[in-house]
């Protein structure tokens, strides 16, 4: 698809320079905040500016020593995880039997069961605190789990769902013609063979979960403060290095899911090329 | 099975065989509702329950019936025009009495203030000042001798109004509308008219950010549909690290480089560009900046998927029959990465619409959008109807939105808006 050889004209030439060049600096728009910040963290000053009077762990040391961050990274890990799981079993399961139902209402069960997605967090936050206080669900461990899974098992639906499409249901009826019980057939044939999405739907999840802070911010009581909702409040008061500190630890966490998910989806498409 | 596949072979039992398949698709069709069960059931414990619950505290109105039952009672067959009878003004009186005694007076107070500033200190006064049940008829006399404001017809109309069980004051409300003491429809007053400013900005808002986002992303989509695989590939890292990053350390980025004596105002200082520092942040323009740079995957993402699938031999037939690129671009390309700019456009003011952190965090208090007021309202000061009807105008607003994206990436991949 490469044409840039073809470009015949100098006013294609100029079109694609162009192309180029606002490219760039949309890239540079959309990395250079993420990379600014990084190095203010390792910083042996106190101000959030260049150039860095030194280099320092201080405010790592700061962050590992208190409590209160610590604290809430526990708190991210336990809900993140949790709802995770969770959402995991939800999902995989409504997956399954979409895949499988055939009625004339399932476009309007897709719309329902994907609509967490859409609906303004403040919304779901505000109802699900009016709901969630009068049977002692806020300010408590369950309640944000309840409530993360509510919003991350769309995504978990999505991707087993589409993995699920490419998925060749003969496989399944393979296994039960030659004896199969259905549930060791989920468990050696579709199971083996839909992980990648299984695995793509947990990061999905856990990224949702790890990043959410509005509904945080309206059920959790001062125990269950996650590493979001710990950062807007400091980025409310006064944003201090140890902030920055905080949101280098929470990239590197993305930088991973995010990999981890690349290299899902490579090692996928080398076995659809290799079974094509 | 073994039964079905004899049976099958002779031709009299055709119609069982249909029943019996017809009964196996059933029970397929059981079983995979079955699987879809659990989760319907869990997201109407903890998302639709919760919402229809918000949505029906948008219309419920039972504070001053449960607090004055008897006045309620007593306006039942009250017609407005005149001042009520003196068994309504004892019904009030014991009401009052009863209420200071539950200590549940505030709870109506704070409910009548709402439609007519100031009652709170009427209700109040009358409590405090109300010494014991009036001689019979003589309570009209004691109650407009403690405070001359239940001589007024008004007073009476706000308590039969939000007498409840259910109304539209809310509702009303969130539309800067009220109702008049002929209970017609009519303009709220200015200074509780702020609602329909406050949509209105959050609509430009997020229409600004939705079109900045366009104009940002179409070349980059370009860009990443036309390059070899391998290099749009590792482009697309820059597109999908600020995706996965978190929202708050995007967030925290931008103060720190927007701030004062941030990044971007010491370069221009350096630079020579600038004398004093720009105000950068806590403004629109802040705003603006920070969402953008929040929104703009959603926009890119769903223009590469429509521009991936549009094929290059277009444009060449295009040139071939002699259009100028320009023209083949604008009749030829344009067209066909419409669904991917409808569907990009829709989900990111769709997003952006209900948008709560990134403005609360580098708005001031000029750029505070919709669902911060949902907040304010729910959390600080308490006033659960109004946080319920403002949250109803933007979810019904959403969702009708979000209908015509369902219409529009119909066909389409599912994953193509969302993450990934």
């Amino acid at each position: 698809m490469s044409d840039n050889s073809s470009l015949r004209t100098p006013s294609q030439r100029i079109a694609w320079t162009a192309t180029i060049a606002i490219s760039t600096l949309v890239f540079i728009f959309l990395i250079a905040p993420i990379l600014a910040i990084m190095p203010l963290s390792f910083s042996s000053g106190s101000y959030l500016t260049y150039p860095l009077p030194g280099f320092s762990l201080r405010w790592y040391d700061d962050f590992i020593n208190s409590p209160r961050w610590m604290n809430s990274l526990k708190n991210s890990m336990i809900i993140g995880v949790a709802s995770t799981l969770l959402s995991m079993v939800l999902g995989t399961l409504a997956a399954l039997g979409l895949a499988q139902w055939k009625s004339r209402f399932k476009p309007l069960v897709l719309a329902f069961v994907l609509s967490p997605v859409v609906v303004p967090g403040v919304i779901t936050a505000v109802g699900l605190y009016f709901f969630f206080a009068p049977i002692g669900l806020t300010g408590s461990y369950l309640g944000l789990i309840l409530a993360h899974t509510a919003l991350a098992t769309p995504f978990v639906v999505i991707t087993v769902g589409a993995t699920l499409q490419s998925f060749d249901t003969n496989l399944a009826r393979a296994a039960a013609s030659l004896g199969a019980s259905p549930l060791q057939a989920f468990r050696r044939v579709i199971l083996p063979l839909i992980l990648p999405g299984l695995a793509s739907g947990a990061l999905f999840a856990f990224a949702t979960s790890f990043d959410e802070v509005v509904i945080v911010l309206f059920m959790a009581g001062p125990e269950q403060r996650t590493l979001p909702r710990e950062m807007f409040s400091g980025i409310r008061e006064n944003i201090s290095p140890t902030i920055t500190a905080a949101a280098v630890i929470l990239t590197t966490v993305s930088v991973i899911l995010l990999a981890t998910l690349e290299g899902l989806r490579r090692r996928n498409e080398r076995l659809k090329s290799g079974s094509a | 099975m073994t039964n079905a596949l004899l049976t099958g072979a002779n031709a009299s039992t055709e119609v069982p065989l249909k029943r019996r398949l017809r009964r196996a698709e059933r029970t397929r069709q059981v079983k995979a509702l079955a699987l879809v069960a659990p989760l319907l059931v869990f997201l109407l414990f903890t998302f639709a329950g919760p919402i229809a619950g918000m949505l029906w505290r948008a219309v419920d109105d039972r504070e001053v019936r449960q607090v004055l039952p008897q006045t309620i009672a007593a306006l039942a067959n009250w017609d407005g025009k005149d001042l009520p009878n003196e068994g309504a003004y004892a019904a009030l009186a014991s009401d009052i009495l009863a209420a200071r005694a539950a200590g549940t007076i505030a709870i109506a107070a704070k409910r009548l203030n709402y439609a007519l500033n100031g009652f709170r200190t009427i209700l109040t006064s009358t409590a405090r000042n109300l010494k014991a049940v009036p001689e019979p008829g003589t309570a009209k006399e004691t109650l407009a001798k403690i405070n001359p404001a239940w001589r007024e017809r008004a007073t009476w109309t706000t308590i039969k109004d939000a007498g409840g069980p259910m109304t539209g004051f809310y509702l009303l409300a969130a539309l800067d509308l009220t109702r008049n003491a002929d209970g017609a429809i009519v303009a709220a007053p200015a200074d509780q008219a702020i609602y329909r400013d406050i949509f209105v900005r959050t609509f430009l808002i997020s229409l600004g950010v939705t079109a900045l986002c366009l104009i940002l992303g179409f070349p980059v989509a370009y860009l990443l549909a036309t390059l070899p695989p391998g290099r749009s590939n590792l482009l697309m890292i820059f597109v999908l690290l600020p995706f996965w990053t978190s929202l708050l350390v995007r967030t925290c980025a931008w103060i720190v480089l927007l701030q004062s004596k941030g990044v971007v105002n010491d370069s221009l200082h350096w630079l020579g560009i600038i004398d004093e520092p720009l105000r950068l942040i806590y403004n629109r323009f802040g705003v603006c900046v920070a969402m953008t740079h929040v929104l703009l995957p959603f926009m890119i993402l769903p223009l590469y998927s429509s521009m991936k699938a549009i094929s290059p031999a277009y444009m060449r037939a295009a040139a071939s029959l002699g259009a100028p690129p320009l023209t083949a671009f604008l009749r030829i390309y344009l067209p066909q990465t419409l669904p991917g700019i409808g569907a990009g456009s829709l989900l990111v003011f769709i997003l952006a619409l209900g948008y709560y952190i990134t403005p609360a965090l580098v708005g001031g208090a000029a750029d505070q959008m919709i669902s911060y007021f949902i907040a304010l309202y729910t959390t600080e000061t308490a006033n659960w109807g109004l946080a319920s009807a403002l949250g109803a105008v933007l979810l019904l607003a959403t969702l009708l939105l979000a209908l015509v994206y369902g219409k529009l990436v119909q066909g389409q991949q599912v994953t193509g808006g969302m993450k990934n």
